[in-house]
């Protein structure tokens, strides 16, 4: 019981992703969809990690830095974009800016 | 029992914090949230012995990402609530719910697996940081690489998608029209 194993990682991991996942289906601002986004990254990193941990091979950290590398330009972009967005329609607001119908 | 306590210390304060960054209303709050969440996270990197990966944990996401974050907030206004239309509150928690006990059999599929093999061990004897030094510029050198270059490209995309018409504010006209409109309220 006291043994903290991979398992408590991985549905620990589990449940962070599916925190951001309804993040990003409840979520209408843009910004907060971002971040949204980052928990589930964060999530996944974890569990990289904890399956690396478990079977003594350092593939999964790697795998986790480069996801580390992703999430940081993801945010630089996305943000850049965000800004150019909130200069064309004075919000971040999806429903705002949705301009197909359907 | 140190372990023990301290991974359930992480995790569930690491779930609480970002129950608020998906659940609260502020912006400042759910940033605040988030970047409290990430430290938690690297703590949980720390109890599985990958020190290299809790430091760039720390440096980047508290450090860079959040940074970014707090630096872009100030082009929008982060003092008051968002206000969010939901159309059907009841679907999403039933889709998150599916999808939560998906994640979570998914995530723990591993445990079955047993045939495994670790393609690049851990090397006995040398710290984490070495260890992942030496594997990443050898084997993972190329990936390595790439990532350096797409991280040049996102830096070049930032500056020109920011950078357009950064001599146009957009608070101050934004505040002078509301100004008018409560002078025509009063008039």
């Amino acid at each position: 019981m006291l043994e903290i194993g991979v398992n408590h990682y991985l549905i620990l991991s589990g449940l962070l992703f599916s925190i951001g996942f309804m993040g990003v289906l409840r979520r209408k601002n843009l910004l907060m969809l971002f971040f949204a986004t980052e928990v589930m990254l964060n999530a996944v990193n974890i569990a990289f990690t904890a399956i690396g941990n478990y079977y003594g091979d350092l593939s999964g950290q790697m795998f986790a830095f480069f996801v580390i590398a992703v999430a940081a330009s993801e945010v630089a972009v996305g943000l850049g974009l965000l800004i150019v967005l909130y200069k064309k329609y004075g919000s971040v607001d999806l429903d705002v800016i949705a301009s197909m119908k359907g | 029992m140190y372990e023990f306590i301290a991974f359930y210390v992480f995790a569930i304060s690491t779930t609480i914090l970002f129950l608020i960054t998906v659940m609260s209303k502020n912006v400042l709050y759910a940033m605040t949230a988030l970047a409290a969440g990430m430290v938690m996270i690297s703590g949980l990197f720390f109890l599985l012995g990958a020190e290299f990966l809790g430091v760039v944990q720390l440096i980047v996401y508290v450090g860079a990402v959040m940074a970014l974050y707090a630096f872009a907030m100030m082009f929008f206004d982060a003092t008051k609530n968002i206000k969010e239309k939901h159309q059907n509150p009841t679907l999403v928690f039933l889709l998150g719910g599916l999808m939560a006990l998906l994640f979570v059999l998914m995530f723990s599929a591993p445990i079955i697996g047993d045939n495994i093999q670790a393609i690049y061990p851990m090397i006995e004897g040398v710290g984490n940081a070495q260890a992942v030094g030496m594997v990443l510029f050898t084997k993972y050198l190329v990936p390595f690489e790439v990532a350096a270059l797409m991280l040049l490209v996102a830096m070049i995309a930032g500056i020109i998608l920011a950078g357009k018409k950064m001599d146009y504010s957009l608070t101050e006209s934004e505040s002078a029209d509301e100004e008018m409109n409560i002078k025509k309220g009063d008039a």
